[in-house]
């Protein structure tokens, strides 16, 4: 058979049609597409792209029984290794993972995996049938599990196939952390979130919500009262401000912020959800990664009539997938590069008005590699905005490292764990995602919280 | 689900609610606060906490209905259930023994500092506290209030019950007789703003409560910025309580009466009937 050089295509709702709502963007591959896909992969005898899977699923064997049409065998090979492969379907950055290493990519587009596995926990999701997974006996053993994010959820699910009892202690009033609050419903379903984490509760998962831990009970109280060990997953919670004059006016988001409101607490639906959200006619979000493409993109889809991404450094140095770039550009985002605010301005209601710009031109690589951006002298424009979003990243959340006492932090207030077990210098707490390595990606959280979960396991066993 | 035991009401707008919430009841201390949503639909609103019955496993809340979210939990009664409670959050009061102190209660600020009063009075403290309200029918908790002190004073503005005046004047003349070491002032932001207008310059230390808009309240989110001191905090995790004399007022005020038209559009929904199709609130 030929190879066929090209990715099949996802389906998209089309750009104008789209920004009028909130509804999944890419509409996944039918079942003939899906097919014709697998059969692009070699089947490697020793297949690469596995080695850029954080969480290790078996990529081949799941694709091969697509190809049989076998979509059931499919989603629970997968499931042998990932708990939510309907978000990492959709969320996780393939071209850097799996994708990357994929041979068929060499000389052609790699096979598209991510796809793929979209297209078999959405056969699940609608069809039903997969097993919860296999499931060893109890141990007797009890594991906490703080934060139900990406990270925590995969312990779980990792801890209960091992035998563990397990309790996840969430915040907020509902599960799933920022696959809830953060990435918006046209990228990830909620529902679809909540539908994964209801298989992680078969598997014996407890989770209990509107339980803060380092205010309710602290870690060492975990501990004192009965868990054996610990898993810290609190995630990145910390919006960073720019401590520039202004920032506090009315209409200065973070993103955090902005993304919350419009998705934990579906303010696109006020009145009829209560919670309120504000885009005006012009907002600009600054910033370039995923979290600013997001932002910028629900700032379309609430009204805004422009819609900016303010960014100091150059195109080349964004920091956003490709692919959520090319659906930002689509959609009509606009783009201010090599741009930075230096000052908001607002009314006499303190409300945000304009903010005053600077241009940068690119320097000299710095520390991380980037060419450093420099500033214009005399480049100053005001540039009109209703709502600004700041997206510049997120510093760890400050309630559990300041209320467990001993733990060893690093310079930038993250926990100091083990990269490989995630092991902290406390005896039975282990910690992994944002909260350890600072914002990252989603399936990078999942990969530590299945390394802890081994760790907790061999602890488990050998105390 | 977290069942309301208990309903009083103070006024036709000021209401308590003692509810079930063992865990927070055990733990929870003075100064701290919790998050509530009323239904699936709700947003999340920050309530101070006015008493912990470790006991009986409850905590109690005192609030004004002045918008939307407050009116629909005003609407629930005794053995009706919140769908989300969440605390204790914040930061709980400093209580050492600082000698002489006063307690400022404005308006439904007298809920909060009621356990304030209690802890620093069992502290050791000498707790002179101070009560006001617009008028005699928004006045409560007086007993409660002489009961954690040693002295209450009890003034409305316009002289309906107690001694006419604002707070504030009463503080002027308790600090002309004698020394006061540490003051708490809790009650509408103008409120507070006075009070820290009028300590300042008598030199007392000022500890005010912030009740700005907040969302997780976990210190995820921001929307609960204020300056102090001129440098941003969080009031969710770095305070509620901040000094008094460094707070920015005019910010935070501002930054409250951000979604004054949201406001007034969630409650247009709930009253003209058209669930919102009518556009009547758009």
């Amino acid at each position: 058979m030929s190879q066929v050089k090209i990715k099949h295509e996802m389906p998209l709702q089309d750009a104008g049609e789209r920004i009028k709502n909130f509804t999944e963007v890419a509409l996944g591959y039918n079942e003939e597409t899906a097919v014709a896909e697998a059969n692009r992969c070699l089947n490697c005898k020793k297949p690469k792209c596995m080695e850029g899977c954080p969480v290790e699923v078996p990529i081949p064997e799941f694709i091969s029984l697509i190809k049989e049409g076998d979509f059931k065998g499919a989603i629970n090979k997968i499931k042998t290794k990932n708990s939510l492969p309907a978000v990492c379907g959709r969320v996780c950055p393939q071209e850097s993972q799996c994708e990357k290493h994929c041979i068929v990519g060499i000389k052609g587009e790699p096979v598209g995996i991510g796809r793929l596995e979209r297209y078999a926990a959405d056969y699940e999701l609608q069809h039903g049938g997969a097993k919860p997974g296999q499931k060893q006996q109890s141990t007797g053993k009890k594991v906490a599990v703080v934060g139900s994010g990406p990270a925590g959820l995969t312990a779980a699910g990792d801890l209960a196939k091992m035998g563990h009892q397990v309790t996840v202690f969430e915040a907020l009033h509902v599960a799933g952390g920022v696959l809830m609050y953060g990435i918006p419903e046209f990228r990830l379903p909620k529902d679809i979130v909540q539908t994964e984490i209801e298989k992680i509760k078969e598997l014996g998962v407890e989770i209990k919500t509107n339980y803060v831990i380092g205010q309710l009970d602290s870690v060492d109280e975990l501990l004192e009262e009965g868990y054996d060990a610990v898993f810290i997953g609190t995630g990145a919670g910390l919006p960073y401000f720019m401590n520039i004059p202004g920032e506090n006016l009315n209409g200065v988001y973070s993103a955090n912020e902005f993304l919350t409101r419009t998705n934990l607490m579906k303010a696109y639906q006020f009145p009829n959800y209560v919670t309120p959200v504000k885009a005006g006619e012009r907002v600009a979000v600054i910033g370039a990664g995923n979290v600013a493409m997001d932002s910028a993109r629900t700032a379309l889809r609430l009204g805004a009539k422009e819609s900016y991404i303010v960014y100091r450094r150059s195109e080349k140095e964004m920091p956003a997938r490709r692919e959520e770039i090319e659906h930002a550009e689509e959609e009509g985002v606009k783009f201010a590069l090599l741009t930075s605010p230096t000052e908001f301005n607002g009314d006499e209601n303190g409300n945000l008005t304009s903010m005053t710009c600077i241009k940068y031109e690119l320097g000299e690589p710095d520390a991380s590699g980037r060419c450093r951006p420099v500033p214009i002298e005399g480049s100053q424009y005001e540039m009109k905005v209703d709502n600004v979003v700041l997206a510049l990243g997120q510093g760890p959340n400050p309630l559990v490292p300041r209320t467990t006492e001993g733990l060893e932090l690093t310079k930038r207030g993250n926990i100091a764990a083990n990269e490989e077990t995630g092991a902290t210098n406390k005896p039975g707490v282990f910690a992994g995602g944002d909260i350890v390595t600072g914002a990252a990606t989603v399936i990078l959280a999942m990969g530590a919280g299945k390394k802890a979960a081994r760790a907790i396991d061999d602890y488990l066993n050998n105390k | 689900m977290y069942k309301i035991v208990r309903k009083e009401d103070f006024s036709s707008v000021t209401k308590l609610f003692e509810v079930e919430a063992p865990k927070i009841a055990a733990k929870g201390k003075a100064g701290q606060f919790f998050i509530l949503r009323v239904d699936e639909k709700g947003e999340r609103i920050p309530l101070t906490i006015a008493d912990y019955n470790p006991e009986a496993g409850t905590i109690t809340t005192i609030f004004q209905e002045v918008g939307r979210t407050s009116k629909d939990l005003g609407k629930l009664e005794a053995g009706d259930y919140l769908v989300d409670v969440v605390g204790p959050l914040g930061e709980s009061t400093e209580i050492e023994n600082y000698g002489r102190v006063i307690c400022v209660g404005g308006g439904v600020g007298v809920a909060p500092i009621y356990p304030i009063a209690k802890a620093l009075k069992e502290a050791g403290n000498e707790v002179i506290s101070i009560i006001g309200a617009r008028n005699k029918e928004l006045l409560f908790w007086e007993e409660k209030m002489a009961s954690v002190s040693d002295k209450l004073i009890v003034c409305t503005d316009d002289g309906s019950y107690g001694q006419k005046g604002f707070v504030t004047d009463a503080v002027k003349q308790v600090a002309d007789e004698m020394e006061i070491n540490k003051l708490w002032a809790i009650g509408p932001m103008p409120m507070m703003r006075a009070m820290a207008a009028t300590t300042k310059p008598l030199g007392i230390e000022t500890i005010v409560s912030l009740n700005p808009i907040m969302v997780d309240g976990t210190g995820m989110c921001g929307a609960c910025r204020v300056s102090v001191g001129g440098e941003t905090k969080f009031a969710c995790v770095d305070g509620p309580e901040f000094d008094g004399h460094q707070v920015d007022f005019d910010l935070a005020m501002r930054r409250l009466a951000y979604y004054k038209d949201e406001e007034k559009r969630a409650e247009a929904a709930t009253t003209c009937g058209c669930g919102g199709g009518c556009g009547c609130h758009k």
